[in-house]
């Protein structure tokens, strides 16, 4: 394998990896803030209890998101550092602000919160978490507006002398038309697989605990997390099929490609049908069986159930004579500019199957919880159990499509994958670094599940009705929390 | 000014944020197993940082983050060129930062030993490496007429780098030790006020060496300023310490490595990575740089976003600072145990 190569694992391992604990930072980070000031309004200890539970999930959870940041930040100039001289005017600057707003707003408000539970008033104390979650908000924007460049660069001029994309319009990178959908669309799935973790985890508590001594005292605590998670998971799941419907028109307008190889789509066809899935060769010569809805692919790229979706063929022609030209060679490698079929193929339909499975599941659950029921039957526990998967892996797969679906561009249009590498490192750096950030990470995931597990199986701690936590005092107790 | 040289600045000072900050909380990492004597005890020294370390962190992300934005060429030739450093210090950030929080979460003498050492290692590494680093930047490596760094790795390895890399180990280990002997009481708060003075003396005689050597090899007037700075503050720390004037020493050793790393930039100006090859192109403020329009807008989102920052996490250090002694440590959380059924 060349550097090249090397370089691109690593990205991707370390990205899909990281990427696997932020949207449960994001998201859990709001319910638990809802759950404190739910508590608070309401002094219903309830709420205490899902406050501290999930909020011991969420600083596991967002512990590996924090460090696996680090390595994201500094990857770019370690294995990317061609991509980072010609885009470091336009990339840099949401990265540097989203470090400034975002990563001060998370990592302190969080210590507060953390240790702060006898220190400072309670209202304060809510008002610490609302603030995490206002970082990772930040966070999310300022990323997002970085990539939706890459997907479609806007709001720069390249320039021959200097060889790089220059900056010229701040406030077009940051309100890019594919970014204005696609921060919507990963916040709302964000909320939907935190939703699912909760509901998973607090349907599986509500089966263990509905016939214990304490069912009395602990039912009514999950059940608050199943109904509240459920709920969420349904009003985030239409908003991510409302995003993602908006997203497939922008992204059959900017990278016609794309679409055509979500479908592996070789011909021009109007209207366009939609393969729910085919097995054969996925490269248009046989096609041994193939499940197809008609003018789904039509209405998804264009809006209108008969509406033409360029074909790959036809496409590769249209790049070919679009992409000849500057800023020419140093940036970009000519091509047939296809990204890899079956890999946009299967993960398109992974991440929309995923995900509307996770919204199957959350309304079974919400349905089967209604009117204080707790249902039996093992179908609906292994639903139950499987059900924090489903958007974890949603997730990946989407963001493997639209990035592998970019493919051979790292910048659309600009700059190929191939001359973004660091041209100095050796493959035995580049084979170093990969070799053992995936040891790490893969030891960390082991270590990390069985805590998550461990946490999760203890369930949420009783509060003693008479203490309150979060009323300051000043002698010289104990810490109320301690490392 | 210009805005290339606000922008040196501005990456100076959070540099020198960082340095000042995770320095002592690299400190408190590498003294575990000298300061503490039993788990209680390590967890005064743990419970210390506990809430403030990753905040601390984060200046070296923002300082990482601001190079890109304000100098994507520095950016691009330093973390290409400086990769198994850097790499080593990424390994060592991430088992440090979980064993942080990792910790104490389970029951068990075994784990606790395991994210110890991960502690220890995770400080030691980059407490050492950004010295080698810093001191390679100053002394010029070889960078190439387009501007690649084409040095390998053991080229970093210099009597200079490493008497800076020892450098800046001693100063975290002192400035670790003020900070405990500051935020603890009992028996750990008299150790580390001790072990303060002896181990200040060693990073003294470091620091005249490594910022005598780069005053010789680069200096100006402002940066020989600095540097007495840095020295003067530095043994007013350590006599401070010697009456055990807590609060003063630590103000010492924190404005020695401020001043340090203000003289190693000042130093440094207006190259930002110098060549050490006669054919190659070093690295300057001017030929690095950003554009004027990016300079300018990140320079806005600077001015107003960095001063709140500054209030924020001064406010956190305010509500923690109480000193922590081992009654104020409660008993390790439970054996996690699933509910017990009826």
């Amino acid at each position: 394998m060349d550097p090249t190569d090397i370089a691109r694992w690593q990205f991707a391992i370390t990205t899909v990896y990281h990427f696997l604990f932020v949207p449960i930072t994001i998201g859990l980070s709001a319910m638990v803030a809802g759950y404190e000031i739910a508590w608070l309004r309401t002094r219903n200890t309830a709420w205490l209890r899902l406050t501290k539970f999930f909020g011991k999930l969420f600083l596991i959870n967002f512990a590996i998101g924090v460090v696996t940041g680090i390595v994201q930040e500094f990857q770019f100039g370690m294995n990317w550092s061609d991509y980072s001289r010609f885009v470091g005017d336009v990339f840099g600057a949401p990265l540097a602000v989203e470090g400034l707003l975002a990563f001060f707003l998370e990592s302190t408000f969080l210590g507060l919160w953390i240790f702060g539970w006898d220190r400072i008033p309670a209202k304060l104390h809510a008002a610490c978490m609302v603030l995490v979650h206002v970082g990772t908000l930040f966070s999310a924007y300022f990323i997002l507006a970085a990539n939706s460049w890459m997907q479609h660069p806007v709001g720069f001029d390249y320039n021959p002398g200097t060889g790089r994309a220059e900056m010229t319009d701040f406030a077009a990178v940051l309100l890019n038309k594919v970014q204005l959908v696609t921060f919507p669309h990963v916040i709302l799935s964000a909320y939907l697989t935190a939703a699912a973790f909760v509901v998973g985890v607090g349907f599986w508590q509500l089966r263990q605990v509905h016939r214990t001594e304490h069912a009395e005292r602990d039912l009514p605590v999950y059940r608050r997390a199943v109904r509240t998670g459920a709920v969420l998971l349904l009003v985030s799941g239409a908003g991510v099929v409302a995003t993602g419907d908006v997203q497939g028109k922008i992204m059959t307008e900017v990278q016609p490609m794309k679409m055509a190889a979500a479908e592996a789509l070789w011909e021009t066809e109007a209207p366009a049908d939609f393969s729910v899935l085919t097995i054969g060769t996925l490269d248009g010569s046989r096609e041994t069986f193939s499940i197809k809805i008609p003018g789904v692919l039509s209405f998804l790229a264009t809006g209108t159930t008969d509406g033409e979706v360029v074909g790959i063929d036809e496409l590769r022609e249209q790049y070919v004579a679009t992409y000849g030209q500057d800023p020419g060679e140093a940036y970009y490698s000519p091509g047939d500019y296809t990204p890899v079929i079956p890999l946009t193929y299967w993960t398109f339909r992974l991440m929309m199957g995923l995900g509307l499975a996770a919204m199957v599941v959350g309304a079974w659950i919400l349905w089967g919880t209604r009117g204080g029921r707790v249902p039996r039957g093992r179908a609906i526990m292994a639903a139950a159990v499987s059900l924090p998967f489903l958007p974890l892996f949603a997730n990946s797969f989407g963001w493997i499509f639209t990035e592998v679906g970019r493919q051979p561009w790292a910048v659309f249009g600009l700059m190929t994958t191939d001359r973004a590498v660091s041209p100095t490192v050796s493959t035995f750096e580049v084979t170093t670094s990969l070799v053992l950030l995936t040891l790490v990470y893969g030891v960390l995931a082991v270590v990390e599940v069985k805590l998550l597990l461990t946490y999760i199986a203890r369930g949420a701690d009783p509060v003693d009705p008479d203490h309150d936590p979060s009323a300051p005092h000043t002698d010289d107790r104990p810490l109320a929390v301690a490392y | 000014m210009e805005l290339t040289t606000v922008w040196f600045t501005l990456i100076a000072v959070l540099w020198i944020g960082y340095f000042t900050l995770e320095g002592f909380d690299f400190g408190v990492g590498m003294l575990l197993p000298v300061l503490a004597k039993d788990d209680r005890e390590r967890r005064v020294l743990l419970n210390t940082i506990g809430p403030v370390w990753d905040g601390n962190e984060v200046w070296l992300l923002v300082a990482g983050g601001a190079t890109f934005a304000a100098f994507p060429e520095w950016y691009a030739t330093l973390f290409s060129g400086f990769y198994l450093p850097l790499l080593l210090i990424l390994l060592a950030l991430i088992v440090r930062g979980l064993a942080f929080e990792y910790r104490a979460k389970r029951d068990d003498d075994t784990w606790r030993a395991r994210w110890d050492t991960a502690i220890v290692v995770g400080s030691f590494v980059p407490a050492l490496l950004w010295g080698v680093a810093f001191a390679n930047i100053l002394r010029g490596v070889p960078i190439d007429a387009d501007l690649e760094y084409v040095g390998g790795f053991f080229n970093l390895l210099t009597p200079y780098a490493l008497v800076g890399g020892l450098t800046t180990l001693a100063l975290f280990l002192t400035h670790g030790a003020m900070f405990l002997a500051l935020k603890t009481d009992g028996a750990v708060r008299d150790r580390a006020g001790r072990l303060a003075v002896r181990l200040g003396l060693v990073a003294a005689v470091l620091a005249v060496v490594f910022l005598g050597w780069t005053q010789v090899m680069t200096g100006t007037v402002a940066s020989a300023v600095a540097f007495v700075v840095a020295a003067a503050t530095l043994l007013a720390g350590l006599g401070a310490a010697l009456v055990r004037r807590e609060g003063w020493a630590f103000l010492g050793t924190f404005v020695a490595i401020a001043a340090g790393v203000a003289g190693l930039f000042l130093a440094l100006f207006p190259d930002v990575m110098p060549t050490s090859l006669a054919t190659g192109v070093g690295l300057t403020t001017t030929n690095a740089a950003a554009t004027p329009y990016t300079l300018g807008i990140m320079t806005v989102v600077a001015v107003v976003f960095t001063p709140v920052v500054l209030l924020y996490q001064g406010w956190t250090y305010w509500v923690f600072r109480k000193r922590i002694a081992t009654h104020h440590i409660p008993e390790p959380a439970a054996a996690p145990e699933p509910a017990s059924r009826a």
